[in-house]
């Protein structure tokens, strides 16, 4: 006798219900243990958020408007705040990539031991407090500060320049901040591309400029898309280094949300802005995502 | 793109490359004629995948020299050698399609978008891959891919075509397989092919002729048969093929195996620390009476028998010289009169079959 024929016979049904109610005991399990966390992201996510946001949909009044988007399209000290945000976080984003690409080339290409060396430099400032490199940059850009002072000693320039407070201040400080960001996500695809691919292509005929282009760089797109994707998200909603770098002359969203709650306690207003700031910034994750084609990029 | 190109000949004379205190390539010299298939053959370690990249020049030697015809090349930048190349863990680039990875050498040639194409597609015919240009790399299986890789590797038709162990990752059928296949491929294209294995029998199957390489030297260049039949050490008789080995004493030219001199009909090499005695399983003779006088006799008592499905290997204790293997085949024929477990069992092996052979080659 065999089952061969189809579910009919009774030795192929042998064990069926234990077999089944074994795996509804998995997925129970699963269940459990992933529902802590499930129910943290709720309650201390989902919920402040959405109700956050739904301030912004009522007046002084207490009244249902549109009042407060509104006024965000039509300020002109509104516009120009979005203005400045996406250029300081595009500007951030390219300095960050044209740094951090060689910088993680470099690495990919030591051996393993003085890589792990290295990375710790990349590593101990990523693990430091924004606060307390944020200082840190102040202490070294600002007009009697290190920088100044030593290439006044030098002869480099006769006046100080303008170092912090203000635009530059805000990028070389955020600049900084970012870049591991965009350093890990890179290093690590870097790392796993097949030597054998550029030696192939060397092999085949190109030039070892040529097997870069070709080859090993859009072998390491995946890697700096998501760098990239990071690093401009997290600059949008920026505020500890342009709040203290900038000096007061840069306003960044997150600023201007925090001015307009503690100086105009206006939590309509500001929920606005920070609803407008989600949405760019899930606008950016799903252009980046179009444009790049991650998912079509590799079919693995 | 024509065939006008022709095969050429390789010339690698003293070269040396050490890594550290250990030498990866110890005074290799090799002369590989145009058009032929050499396989470089020898244990993991031994320092083929050294002399190929060399021969690619991704690796520096520390001296000696490498001719592609008569043009030195041994400063030559590795795109600049115009060598075909297939690597074991085939290297095809997953963000092409098949057809833009075999057509890769011939874009960056500057080869225009339709012959381009037409090249391509015939190479992809050659390997019997014709209709999967439009393919992504990771829809392919292992054995498709490495064809893949070949006909990316001869596409351009380059003179001589590199391979390092290109079949290893694939299983033993399909390997058995790609064997036969790449070998007629080599029949039909004009290149010289230097072939890396540590597989003795795909070397066996697949070269015009083996260098055997060991501890960064080569022991021996041969043909598959002579290579097999007259050994010229005792590695290369261990590596190469299934074999037992007994030691002998060797005196005014004649090996002594215990008390009785052994007939032997090729000249005994010279070479260092004793010599050996080397039994094929496959060579030896049963007897069902007398050993011949023509024939040294190897007689014992049968300790063991192994049915391995196309022949059965027979273990035989020799009166003083420890364990011998006979292999004879499983049919009626092999299997009459053989004798069972603790019979004695009378073997004849042959003055031609007789491989004595130094312990280290002079
Ligand atoms: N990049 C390297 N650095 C140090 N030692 C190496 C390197 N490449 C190879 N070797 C050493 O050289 C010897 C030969 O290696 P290889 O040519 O890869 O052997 P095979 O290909 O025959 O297995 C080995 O002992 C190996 O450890
Ligand atoms: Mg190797």
């Amino acid at each position: 006798m065999s089952a061969v024929e189809g579910y009919e016979s009774a030795e192929a049904l042998q064990n069926v219900s234990t077999l089944k109610s074994e795996n509804h005991r998995e997925r129970r399990t699963f269940l459990g243990l992933s529902m802590p966390a499930v129910l943290v992201v709720l309650v201390v996510v989902f919920l402040p958020v959405l109700w956050l946001s739904s301030l912004s949909f009522f007046n002084a009044a207490g009244e249902l408007s549109s009042e407060n988007y509104a006024r965000i399209f039509k300020s002109e000290l509104y516009l120009r705040t979005f203005v400045v945000t996406f250029q300081i976080s595009v500007a951030v984003t390219v300095i960050c990539v044209l740094v951090g690409y060689p910088l993680c080339y470099w690495l990919a290409r030591m051996s393993d031991r003085n890589a792990a060396i290295l990375m710790v430099f990349v590593l101990v400032p990523f693990w430091t407090s924004v606060l307390v490199r944020t200082y840190a940059w102040l202490v070294l850009l600002q007009r009697n500060g290190i920088i100044n002072e030593s290439m006044i000693s030098m002869g480099i320039i006769d006046e100080p320049l303008q170092l912090a407070h203000n635009l530059t201040g805000s990028i070389i400080g955020m600049v900084h901040i970012m870049l591991p960001f965009l350093v890990l996500p890179l290093y690590a695809t870097m790392r796993s591309v097949d030597t054998d691919l550029v030696r192939a292509a060397v092999g085949l005929g190109s030039s070892p400029r040529g097997a870069f282009w070709r080859v090993f760089f859009p072998m390491s797109l995946p890697g700096l898309f998501a760098g990239i994707v990071l690093v401009f998200i997290l600059s949008l909603g920026f505020f500890v280094t342009p709040a203290l770098l900038g000096g007061g002359r840069v306003q960044m969203l997150a600023q201007r949300i925090e001015s307009t709650i503690t100086i105009y306690s206006n939590w309509g207003a500001a929920s606005a802005l920070g609803v407008v700031l989600l949405l760019m910034a899930l606008l950016m994750i799903w252009l980046m995502n179009r444009v790049f084609g991650l998912d079509k990029l590799f079919m693995r | 793109m024509s065939s006008a190109t022709q095969s050429l000949p390789i010339e690698i004379s003293s070269l040396c490359k050490a890594y550290g205190s250990v030498k990866a390539l110890d005074d290799v010299s090799l002369n590989i004629a145009a058009g032929e298939f050499l396989t470089l053959l020898g244990p993991s370690g031994s320092g083929k995948t050294t002399l190929l990249m060399a021969l690619a020049g991704f690796s520096r030697p520390d001296s000696g020299s490498i001719r592609f015809g008569d043009q030195e090349v041994i400063a030559t930048p590795p795109h600049k050698r115009g060598l075909g190349m297939v690597f074991q863990s085939y290297a095809l680039f997953p963000f092409m399609t098949v057809a833009e990875n075999v057509a890769y050498p011939l874009k960056i040639r500057g080869v225009s978008k339709s012959d381009q194409k037409t090249h391509a597609e015939r190479a992809l015919d050659t390997v019997q891959l014709g209709g999967y240009g439009d393919r992504r790399i990771t829809q392919l299986s292992g054995g498709q891919r490495q064809r893949v890789a070949l006909a990316r590797a001869m596409v351009f038709e380059p003179q001589i075509i590199l391979m390092d162990e290109p079949l290893s990752a694939l299983d033993k059928q399909l390997r058995e397989h790609m064997q036969i296949e790449l070998k007629a491929l080599h029949q039909k294209l004009d290149a010289t092919v230097v072939y890396v294995t540590h597989d003795q029998r795909e070397a066996l199957t697949m070269s015009d002729r083996i260098a055997v390489v060991n501890h960064g030297r080569i022991e021996q260049v041969e043909t598959p048969e002579r290579l097999y039949r007259q050994p010229s050490s005792f590695f290369v008789a261990d590596f190469v093929g299934e074999s037992v080995s007994l030691p002998v004493k060797v005196a005014n030219d004649t090996a002594q195996l215990g008390e009785r001199a052994l007939k032997s009909d090729s000249p005994i090499a010279q070479g260092s620390g004793g010599h050996r005695l080397v039994i094929r399983p496959e060579l030896l003779e049963v007897t069902s009476g007398a050993v011949p006088e023509t024939a040294n006799d190897l007689s014992g008592h049968v300790h063991d028998i192994i049915y391995q499905g196309d022949s059965v290997l027979v273990i035989v204790q020799h009166d003083s010289a420890g364990q011998i293997n006979v292999r004879v085949p499983a049919n009626r024929a092999g299997q009459t009169g053989l004798p069972s477990k603790g019979e004695r069992i009378g073997l004849a092996l042959h003055p031609e079959d007789t491989i004595i052979v130094p312990e280290h080659a002079s």
